[in-house]
């Protein structure tokens, strides 16, 4: 269980964290999604202690981290890809983390069979391939059997086989009542591997929903219509839940109608219709969409804060 | 250098439980520290080094004196035997601040600190751990080294009758001191690193302490600059490795303790903030 609680980041004057508040439940994948830039690794990283929130709180089973003597059975974190150093053996990295806790060194093998790098475990990790690193990651992240998984971006540098076995691993760990938090750029990619979706623009939260939930209302169909008077029909057609966006050529684009709606609407009005066409935005386009909005409703302030700074 | 073929994933990962008691604690992390320091080429090299440069430092001089050997009472009694067996020392300081810093400093540019510290989510143990590491592989490095280069290099001078022993005046405070010395500048190194955790801003930081302030106190008026130098880093601590001290410098120990007090206090400001920065 992760609890985040009004949790704000500024660095000098951006707010790189926004007013966070979120639990993370144990027993289903949970996606942290946002663009880069959003805040994801920040607020991974006051999660567990390694920056101090600004202001508002974190705690990992029920506890802020720093607090705990066995961190690694509280929490395993992947937070770079290659946060080994180069010039160490897998095994020795793995081994000098294991031993902060007086873990055993048969577990340390155990890790290292569990992820495949047997073969590779006595090499630098400075020759790993992405793909390595990012096991080798893994495998240090689940070395004290952690009841709560923390995962920057594990899915980055993989291939396809490696992606797999990246999800059905997350899912095997929440399967077992674990908490498993993972981070994303990407929602086609949590789409498939989250049960729960957290999405943050800007710092700030947009959804705390059922990935299910989240493409439903991300990805809501749009319809398009071109007809001989776009200004009169938009006025026709908008009401609550509907927004209607003019584009070029006097086409409009219109959300929460179906086309049954709109074509009716028009005849009713006494408008001819010269295109009616139903849009499916892929989930990718809708969560960028989504994510925009957010930037953008900042954006203002933003530019307010910096035309005040070129006055002085 | 190509990165290996990956070796393939079974399809279904199995991550054993492990249900043993886990707790942190201090020995662990010393020893855990102790494990990094021994398993990096870079570390071990620079050990290596140390070792060339003091043990070859000493040879080296003693080869180069046999062809200018000291003639009449008085070039015999000014000469100093013990002295010029550790004339690598000086600068096996350079290996030994610069091991310091990279044991720390590397540790962020790689990006293991944060790892490091979820590991150690209390830190201070980490710092502690990695001092007593490096206290102990360069006391052990450094006092192999001087007294390898002791040795070698009065058994070079012994045929003309110019060695001495440790049993000497000054001689074994001077051969175990220069041990001291490269032991505190390796910390010093260390505590610089932990504070400024880059590796080029804190070497550049620990030789600007050693020998930069010595050169700007130089330009200072002649009787200010001697009253000056006498306090600073290098040149009190390096007292301990003379033989005959000379009144132009602090006793022996007393330099020796003033460069541990100046160790000391960087330690103390890099463990304070080592609690406060962000990782």
């Amino acid at each position: 269980m992760i609890e985040v609680r009004g949790l704000t980041k500024r660095y000098g004057d951006k707010l790189a964290v926004d007013g966070l508040t979120f639990t993370v439940r144990p027993g289903v994948v949970t996606g942290f999604l946002g663009p880069n830039g959003a805040g994801k690794s920040t607020t991974m990283r006051m999660i567990l202690g390694l920056d101090a929130p600004t202001s508002g709180a974190a705690t990992v089973n029920g506890r802020p981290y720093r607090e705990y003597r066995d961190p690694l059975r509280e929490a395993g974190a992947l937070l770079e890809a290659r946060s080994a150093h180069p010039g160490r053996s897998a095994y020795h990295h793995l081994l000098s983390v294991a031993q902060t806790s007086g873990i055993r060194r048969s577990r340390v093998d155990e890790v290292i069979d569990a992820v495949g790098l047997r073969e590779a475990a006595r090499r630098r990790a400075g020759r790993f391939s992405l793909g390595m690193g990012q096991r080798l990651a893994i495998a240090t992240a689940l070395l004290g059997d952690p009841r709560t998984v923390i995962l920057d971006e594990p899915l980055n540098g993989l291939d396809t086989e490696g992606i797999r076995w990246v999800r059905s691993l997350l899912r095997s760990l929440a399967a077992e009542g674990r908490t498993v938090f993972v981070s994303s750029h990407l929602m086609n990619e949590m789409s498939v591997t989250a049960e729960h979706v957290i999405v943050i623009g800007r710092g700030r939260l947009i959804a705390d929903t059922s990935t299910a939930d989240f493409i439903a209302r991300a990805s809501r169909s749009t319809v398009r219509v071109r007809a001989t008077d776009p200004g009169a029909l938009a006025a026709v057609l908008r009401g609550p839940d509907v927004t209607v966006s003019p584009g070029p050529d006097g086409e409009l684009t219109i959300t929460g109608l179906s086309t049954d709606q709109v074509g009716t609407a028009a005849r009713a009005a006494g408008i001819t219709v010269l295109e009616l066409v139903t849009q499916q935005a892929s989930l990718e386009e809708a969560f960028t969409a989504m994510t925009r909005d957010a930037v953008e409703y900042r954006a203002p302030a933003t530019e307010s804060a910096a035309t005040e700074g070129a006055q002085r | 250098m190509t990165p290996m073929t990956e070796p393939s994933l079974s399809a279904a990962p199995a991550i054993p439980a492990y249900r043993d008691m886990q707790r942190v604690t201090l020995p662990r992390v010393m020893r855990s520290e102790w494990t990094k320091l021994r398993s990096l080429p870079s570390t071990l090299w620079l050990l290596v080094a140390t070792v060339i440069l003091v043990a070859g430092g000493g040879l080296l001089a003693a080869l180069l004196q046999l062809s200018a050997l000291p003639r009449g009472h008085a070039a015999i009694a000014a000469f100093n035997p013990a002295g010029l067996s550790l004339t690598g020392v000086g600068l096996a300081e350079l290996t030994a601040g610069a091991l310091g810093v990279l044991l720390v400093s590397g540790e962020y540019a790689t990006g293991q600190i944060k790892l490091t510290f979820t590991a150690v989510p209390r830190r201070l143990p980490v710092l502690w751990g990695k001092a007593v590491a490096i206290v102990l592989s360069v006391l052990a490095v450094s006092l192999a080294s001087t007294l390898t280069a002791f040795f070698v290099t009065q058994a070079i001078l012994a045929p003309h009758h110019l060695s001495t022993t440790l049993g000497d005046p000054g001689v074994a405070r001077a051969v175990f001191g220069s041990a001291l010395l490269l032991t505190g500048v390796a910390l010093l190194g260390l505590a610089i690193g932990a504070l400024l955790r880059s590796t080029a801003g804190a070497i550049c930081t620990l030789f600007g302490l050693l020998y930069g302030l010595t050169i700007v106190a130089g330009f200072l008026p002649g009787h200010v600059s001697a009253e000056i130098r006498k306090y600073l880093p290098e040149n009190a601590g390096s007292d301990i490795g003379a033989v005959h001290p000379n009144a132009a410098t602090l006793t022996p120990w007393t330099g020796f303790g003033l460069f541990c007090v100046y160790t000391a206090v960087v330690l103390g400001l890099a463990a304070w903030l080592l609690r406060r920065r962000d990782a």
